[in-house]
């Protein structure tokens, strides 16, 4: 079948069952745009920046565990897309970008929306192409689409010069697909998985790891049953919130800088690492010469690389989680007995009972946490959590009470403010039927505040609480305990916008909020909302987020109480 | 955890078989660059007959960068295989010009010496060439120095293992 360049790109979409896309047109993208114009395979979002396209994307991604696919056009729109690609890099998430290129002939010559955008993607993503024939799309797209999700998910860039999508060229979408270069490793070696169950019989001491390759992989159920039927206390990093589920009893909740003070003891004083799929970042390690100092450390993942990366592993298992866990589970059924752990089961417990994670609740104001609780109560399951990037991320991966994997949607590699409201665009589109939340800061919400455009026209129905304490809060934080309360560029109470006024003039509803009894009102009002929501929430301006580490510190010296 | 043995700066060449297609190069110095990795000499030719490129890196630092490098090399699409030699022949070409007015007195056991020749000559100069192993280059270079050399290029290792 004879296609052009734009046809076939959206052929390939329709082929790969993608129902929605996120974008912004431009210049060099224009033929795609007009064949998707004409198509009525996928639903196009037309975002009102590029960075929130990629975002939505990513949200999508996240949300669904699918591929999320954005547009954008060459130049400045690529360059706006840099920050998503990085974003959805670092955390692994599947994505497929394609951006539109100057003509062949045009490039090298400095033309007008002209840049080296694969030059500029190269280090941000798995893998970009720069197509140079029409002939080439169908193995291209595939490939991109199957580079995406295998292995260690990532995003990939496909860079489109203008006159390619127009070429035209024999479309065969290839069914299948095998690359000489790119064999990710899926199986664990058996008999080093037998090992590790050696010595996790062996050991007095061990604790579970979990990291957001355990998400990645879709291995959730079997963490939880493994760490269940061996009785072995477990943490999770920001990635992998969800995967055990708040209410067991076995998670001594989040792990590192903003850990629980019983899941920091429990790395500090381990003899076993168990590491399902972490990265060993340096948000959750601390200082590496003190970290799991006792600890033998057993180290799964699909990405070879990640593996003594940062730590020395004394049991490496390359492979996909899910299927190391189905070897490893009837081993471990035969050999481990939790009663062996019981008495470290208690240690923990006592950890957690002496520094609960908490905070002082008052009646004078609103503190964040309490927020962050309420929201959890009032919606739990039922809504699906993003996060823009500061203290209020802290305080919902803290507090919030996830019950599964991919209901929290956060940038954690990189940080990036601005992720969490077109994030939850995406959330949104991905499950309809979901409360898609967006808990932001007075600073974050601007960073992507135009989205409430996009909210408004598509009907996207996102409700975005802002813990408003008219500061940059964690930088505001440091500042506290680090540069003597020198509070340089941090202060954001000079002036607000009116956030009510601004969501109604893009056609959404706003809510200030100055009490409990106005929060719990206004959230509830908004849930029932179809319009777009902004709550404001007034709350404590000088909370800050503990326990703890401090940067370069030991995850057993945390910060527990308010210093003054 | 890091004792002395892990932080010795080891010497360590990889060949690196890539699918021979645009960028790939841009991509594996891209690494070295971006993660801070050292390149000593880098070469890269197609491989004959088949639709893959072989490069030979030059790097250094210690046991867990150079573990990073073969592993972050591996990572990159395009690459298909990644050997670390241990064994095997390593060889680099260097080409010096020298003045046609140097008295070459004992060039020639000099060139005997490293196994090279005279590559070229012309009005004002010649051109020598030799292919040895990388410290016997240095050595060499050493020793052409008495020669007042013009101009020297050294053409990084290529390496193949045994």
């Amino acid at each position: 079948m004879d296609l052009n360049g734009s046809q076939m790109v959206v052929e390939a979409l329709h082929k790969e069952s993608v129902s929605v896309v996120f974008g912004y047109p431009g210049g060099a993208i224009m033929n795609v745009y007009d064949e998707i114009y004409k198509q009525n395979y996928f639903e196009h979002i037309l975002t009102r920046h590029e960075q929130a396209a990629i975002h939505a994307a990513d949200g999508y991604a996240r949300a669904s565990g699918k591929v999320g696919v954005a547009f954008v056009t060459s130049g400045p729109g690529f360059t706006n897309a840099v920050t998503g690609l990085a974003t959805a890099y670092i955390d692994s998430v599947p994505m497929v970008v394609i951006s539109g290129q100057v003509p062949i002939s045009m490039i090298g010559t400095d033309a007008f929306q002209e840049i080296d955008a694969v030059g500029i993607s190269r280090p941000c993503v798995k893998h970009n192409y720069l197509v140079k024939d029409a002939k080439d799309l169908p193995r291209i797209l595939k490939e991109a689409f199957y580079i995406a999700r295998s292995g260690r998910p990532g995003p990939v860039h496909v860079d489109i010069p203008k006159d390619v999508t127009a070429q035209i060229a024999d479309f065969t979408y290839p069914d299948t697909i095998t690359m000489k270069t790119y064999k990710p490793t899926y199986k664990g070696n058996k008999r080093q998985i037998k090992k590790v169950v050696d010595a996790i019989a062996q050991a007095d001491r061990p604790i579970l790891y979990i990291g957001g390759g355990a998400v990645n992989s879709g291995a959730s159920e079997l963490v939880r049953e493994f760490a269940e039927f061996c009785g072995i206390p477990a943490v999770e990093t920001l990635m992998a919130r969800g995967v055990m589920g708040d209410s067991n009893p076995l998670l001594m909740g989040m792990v590192g800088m903003h850990g629980c003070y019983s899941a920091n003891m429990a790395m500090s004083e381990a003899d076993l690492m168990i590491a399902f799929g972490p990265r060993f970042d340096d948000r959750v390690t601390g200082k590496l010469s003190e970290f799991a100092k006792h600890a033998k450390v057993i180290h799964v993942d699909i990405d070879p690389s990640s593996i003594g990366k940062i730590v020395d592993i004394d049991f490496p298992i390359v492979g996909d989680l899910k299927n190391v866990l189905t070897d490893m589970l009837p081993l471990v059924k035969e050999k481990i007995d939790s009663d062996k752990y019981k008495s470290w089961r208690e240690l923990l417990k006592r950890y957690d009972e002496i520094h609960p994670l908490g905070y002082n609740d008052n009646k004078d104001n609103i503190k964040p946490q309490w927020v962050i609780e309420e929201v959890g109560k009032i919606l739990g399951d039922d809504a699906i959590i993003s996060t823009d990037v500061g203290q209020h991320q802290m305080w919902t991966a803290q507090f919030y009470p996830f019950s599964r994997p991919r209901q929290f949607i956060t940038s954690g590699g990189l940080g990036t403010m601005g992720f969490g409201f077109p994030a939850a665009l995406g959330v949104k589109k991905a499950f309809p039927d979901k409360v898609s939340i967006n808990i932001s800061g007075d600073g974050s919400i601007l960073m992507n505040i135009q989205e409430l455009m996009t909210a408004s026209v598509s009907k996207i129905p996102v409700i975005n609480i802002i813990l408003n304490n008219g500061f940059l809060g964690m930088v505001r934080q440091w500042q506290t305990f680090f540069y003597d309360k020198r509070y340089a560029s941090t202060d954001l109470s000079a002036m607000q916008p009116d956030f009510v006024k601004l969501a109604e003039s893009f056609g959404g509803r706003g809510f200030r909020v100055e009490t409990k009894e106005e929060f719990v009102k206004a959230l509830k009002e908004a849930v029932k909302s179809d319009a777009v929501c902004l709550i404001d929430v007034n709350v404590d301006r000088l909370e800050d987020v503990l326990p703890m580490v401090p940067a370069g510190g030991t995850l057993y010296n945390m910060i527990l109480e308010h210093k003054e | 955890m890091a004792n002395s043995i892990k932080n010795e700066e080891i010497r360590r060449v990889l060949s690196v078989i890539v699918t021979n297609e645009d960028g790939v190069l841009s991509r594996i110095s891209g690494l070295f660059a971006g993660r801070g990795y050292n390149i000593d000499s880098l070469t890269v030719a197609p491989v004959p007959e088949t639709d893959f490129s072989r490069l030979t890196i030059v790097t250094c630092g210690n046991a867990r960068v150079l573990e990073q490098i073969v592993k972050q090399l591996h990572k990159l699409i395009p690459t298909y295989k990644v050997i670390e030699s241990v064994e095997f022949v390593e060889k680099e070409m260097a080409l010096v010009k020298i003045s046609i007015n140097e008295d070459f007195n004992g060039l020639d056991a000099m060139l005997k010496a490293y196994n090279g020749t005279i590559a070229d000559s012309g009005e004002n100069f010649i051109v020598v060439m030799v292919a040895d192993n990388s410290k016997r280059i240095a050595n060499f270079l050493k020793a052409i120095k008495r020669y007042n050399p013009i101009e020297i290029v050294r053409s990084g290792s290529v390496a193949l293992d045994i």
